[in-house]
């Protein structure tokens, strides 16, 4: 196949499209998710999140609640079993959220303060909307904007290097033929998964076991194990179907709660948040506020680039948004600078969502590309083949590969591009104007250490262990096929199984390293399996079984600038006299490695896509300035696109081999929603001749801005 | 006395009768996920906004969540688990099998109840608000993409499958129409 890199398949088992393993189950309503496992003596708690935004908690009134018809407990900061939350954990320290009903400190609205747990829901749920809580109220601040004298520098750490730079910027503008300068903004937004978090916990025979919806039931079994000072191998979570995840579910107060209630209550207790409590549990994007300079000759050529980016996080947890982080990859510059701050509200703590970090700052600097691509009247296409640097622009490290523009290239070509005149304004369609915008992406591709186990059992199948996480991406069916490929086996004789903490450690399905890091482990024990099949003899009951671990390969990787890539386009239609904006098309074009799948592999990154078009119109969580809470917690408040809203969305990859890399394999699980905010709207000013640096573009934004440009 | 706080319901579902006593508060949507194990049906909001909960009341969309379980006694209940015949999965089941019509599942139950009325629902020569003539003398509408999506609206998908789903949509729409045509033998 031409849409096919990596190594040779002897099976052609990876590369060709296969349906999900567990397809069956997902059409006819059979696969079970967390909240879904039924338990004898199953009781239900409700969490009641508090209502002011900064204070303490003076009362819970739990005696009138505890006389409820089914209340079994109403757990708060009176009363609750003790933890810690003072461990470092895989990703670091815990969000502060989970360490539940510790002290009477309230420090944003809508954070957990009682678990009421019953014998039904139904009882759960009156008893925990009776219960009053006695708050002593403080004044609270939860105004974000530019320019705000409290912001601050964040520490650096393994995950966040907060500043960057090389050169003089000063300098470079000063001396520069053309000159952009803008600010944007971008709005909090939420993950909004389908299946609101759930979690159902019981002890049993010693063990600690939870099933529960997340992205890597190993680590949330560490995150638990360390928060109740429990012996690591006595907690086991489970997590074989999960509704959707993309940075929400790790560790959140949901499986506190149940593991707290059944362990006061000895028996096994199941919570699961509502859509308007997911709102302020579960993390979400932070709102930025950036500024883009950027400097060019009179031929395009960047002399200056400089991205600053400021986001919010809780006064309890830090989280740093890494908008500016993209720069560093894809532009280089005479004069190099990108920096972070963070401003400490009284709101929840934000944490990853979907391309965190490259979702926002993708919005602002190819905007500013396209708005530099205008000044200097050059091609927007062809100012990023100009600008095309050699190695990392901040790093100096090569590229394991870098196709970028071949992506442009075929993406042109597809979409009709070489066609477009450049000047704003000038297409009309009826009411509507017409406009195409184009965008890069990039997203990293990184790998986490993964243990697999793979066994060749008597009947002659093959059974593959890797503790993946299956949160939509087709994760199950992908490690079926590069087992099997790696066996040379027909992927019919390949079981899968994932999403269990008892498998042993393996990277979290998050940032896009899953399939890299557990096909990587999985290919390595296949292989091993393989060669000791190869020696003959009979295989004995039990079978023969074969284990890997990556970390010492992972130790080996040189140091180089791993990234996928792509190229996004849009065409919008714009009504300036409602303010409606229609995408009527959105190509992505991707440089991703190898495509183990490219069924579930399309559908990943056109889903991204989809998440870019909802992020461009109509994602926007509203904070109430009097309460500290949200206007809009719910879905039809917060609207994401349903499908009236999305048109004909196709993606597709070029050929992007890497050289010397043992796994080939670059991840599409984020890559898919880089850019496409802003190729859209470069499209609304194509259509328009209007910029929008705010996000969403609204149809008030856009009737404002109509408003004020005559002509437009 | 205080008044009852539970009744005695049977639940015509899939063909099948469940005689059980719910509290009133129970709505149709937790009936079938807590008292029947009946899971396939999903919780997305709890709140009519996602669709997730999407069966068949007489052969007509509704919203699991909004329905009290009381008060769907004597209604023809039709949940993903009676979507398909026996083994045979539906031409819409089929189909977003075939052409990956979803990713994380979990608005998938949903999504294919939803589908199935759509089709019925175009078939009976319903308009939808893109349906551009509406004159009682108009001809059925085909079932374009933009039908598809315009009906299948309250539906939501955050994994961004639409893409997928409007193929399969109109790809089960053409099995289910030439089957009507031409029975499978």
């Amino acid at each position: 196949m031409t849409t096919t890199t990596g190594s040779s398949s002897a099976t052609g088992a990876t590369g060709a499209g296969r349906t999900r393993v567990e397809g069956r189950d997902k059409v006819t309503g059979a696969a079970r998710y967390a909240g879904e496992i039924p338990f004898a003596g199953l009781a239900h708690g409700w969490l009641v999140l508090s209502t002011i935004a900064r204070g303490r908690v003076t009362a819970v009134a739990d005696e009138p609640v505890l006389a409820m018809p089914g209340v079994l407990a109403v757990l708060h900061h009176g009363n609750a079993p003790r933890v810690d939350a003072d461990y470092v954990g895989m990703l670091g320290r815990p969000n502060p959220v989970v360490g539940l009903f510790q002290h009477d400190r309230v420090p944003f609205t809508g954070w957990p303060v009682a678990l009421v747990v019953a014998e039904t829901s139904e009882q759960a749920r009156e008893a925990a909307e009776a219960l009053v809580v006695g708050y002593e109220e403080e004044p609270h601040d939860v105004a974000f904007r530019a320019g705000r004298d409290d912001a601050y520098r964040p520490e650096d750490s393994p995950m966040v290097q907060a500043d960057a730079g090389k050169g003089d910027v000063r300098a470079q503008l000063d001396g520069a033929a053309f000159v952009v300068d803008a600010q944007y903004t971008t709005p909090e937004e939420h993950h909004c998964t389908m299946e609101p978090h759930a979690a159902t916990a019981r002890w049993d025979d010693g063990r600690l076991d939870v099933i529960d919806s997340n992205q890597g039931s190993g680590w949330v079994a560490a995150e638990i194990a360390q928060l109740f000072s429990l012996d690591r191998d006595s907690v086991r979570v489970r997590s074989e179907h999960i509704g959707g995840a993309f940075g929400s579910k790790g560790l959140s107060a949901h499986q506190v709660a149940a593991v707290m209630a059944t362990t006061v209550l000895g028996r096994p207790v199941r919570v699961v948040m509502t859509r308007r409590q997911m709102f302020s549990l579960v993390g979400y994007r932070s709102p930025t506020a950036q500024r883009v300079r950027i400097a060019a000759d009179a031929d395009g050529r960047l002399r200056a680039f400089d991205h600053e980016a400021l986001n919010l996080t809780s006064t309890v947890h830090e989280f740093v948004e890494t908008s500016a982080v993209l720069g560093r990859v894809l532009y280089d510059a005479e004069a190099h600078r990108t920096r972070h701050r963070v401003v400490r509200l009284d709101v929840p703590t934000p944490t990853w969502m979907r391309a965190p970090g490259e979702a926002p700052g993708s919005f602002a600097i190819e905007s500013a590309l396209d708005e530099l691509a205008e000044k200097c009247g050059i091609d927007p296409i062809a100012l990023r083949a100009r600008n095309e640097p050699a190695t990392g622009p901040v790093s100096g490290l090569p590229f394991s590969s870098r196709n970028v523009l071949a992506c442009f290239e075929e993406g042109a070509r597809r979409f009709g591009w070489a066609d477009r005149d450049p000047r704003p304004g000038l297409r009309r369609e009826g009411r509507w104007l017409l406009g195409t915008g184009t965008a890069a992406a990039s997203y990293p591709s990184g790998v986490g250490r993964s243990t697999a186990a793979v066994t060749a059992e008597a009947d002659g199948t093959f059974t593959v262990r890797i503790n993946a996480s299956d949160i939509g991406t087709g994760a199950r069916t992908a490690m079926t096929l590069v087992a099997a490929d790696a066996l040379q086996v027909n992927p019919d004789l390949v079981r899968t199984r994932i999403g269990d903490s008892d498998l042993g450690h393996a990277m979290i399905a998050g940032g896009s390293t899953g399939t890299r890091s557990w096909g990587w482990a999985v290919r390595l024990a296949a292989a091993d399996l393989r060669e000791r099949l190869a020696l003959g003899g009979g295989i004995p009951p039990e079978g023969i079984t074969a284990r890997s671990d990556t970390a010492d390969a992972i130790d080996a990787l040189p140091q180089q600038e791993r990234h996928s890539f792509g190229a996004q386009f849009a065409e919008a239609a714009v009504d300036v006299t409602t303010g409606e904006v229609r995408v009527r098309r959105l190509l992505g074009i991707f440089a991703a490695g190898a495509i183990v799948n490219p069924l579930t592999a399309r559908s990943q990154l056109t889903g991204g896509m989809t998440w870019g078009l909802s992020m461009a119109l109509h994602e926007e969580a509203v904070r109430d300035a009097a309460t500290g809470g949200h206007v809009n917690a719910d879905l039809a408040g917060y609207h994401v696109a349903s499908h009236a809203d999305v048109p004909l969305v196709e993606a597709d990859w070029v050929d992007d081999p890497v050289p010397g890399d043992p796994v080939g394999i670059k991840g599409v699980g984020e890559i898919g929603i880089v850019g496409v905010a802003a190729a859209i709207a470069n499209a609304v000013w194509h259509a328009t001749g209007v910029r929008h640096r705010e996000l969403p573009i609204r149809p008030d934004r856009v009737l404002r801005a109509a408003g004020e440009t005559p002509g437009a | 006395m205080a008044p009852p706080t539970s009744s005695a319901v049977t639940l015509h579902i899939n063909g099948e009768k469940y005689t059980l006593t719910v509290d009133h508060r129970t709505t149709l949507l937790d009936a079938l996920r807590e008292r029947l194990d009946l899971t396939g049906t999903k919780k997305g909001c709890d709140q009519g906004q996602c669709g997730a909960c999407t069966v068949l009341l007489d052969g007509r969309r509704s919203v699991a969540c909004l329905q009290l379980a009381v008060a769907a006694e004597g209604r023809e209940i039709t949940t993903i688990e009676g979507v398909a015949d026996g083994d045979r999965l539906h031409p819409v089941q089929q189909a977003f099998l075939d052409l990956d019509g979803y990713q994380c599942g979990y608005c998938t139950p949903g999504q294919i109840c939803s589908a199935v009325a759509v089709i019925e629902e175009h078939a009976a020569g319903w308009p939808s608000a893109v349906t551009e003539d509406l004159r009682p003398e108009a001809e059925a509408p085909a079932l374009t993409a933009d039908e598809i999506r315009e009906r299948m609206s309250g539906n939501l998908c955050r994994c961004g499958a639409y893409a997928q789903i409007v193929r399969a949509v109109a790809r089960a729409a053409e099995n289910v129409t030439d089957e009507v045509k031409e029975p499978v033998a």
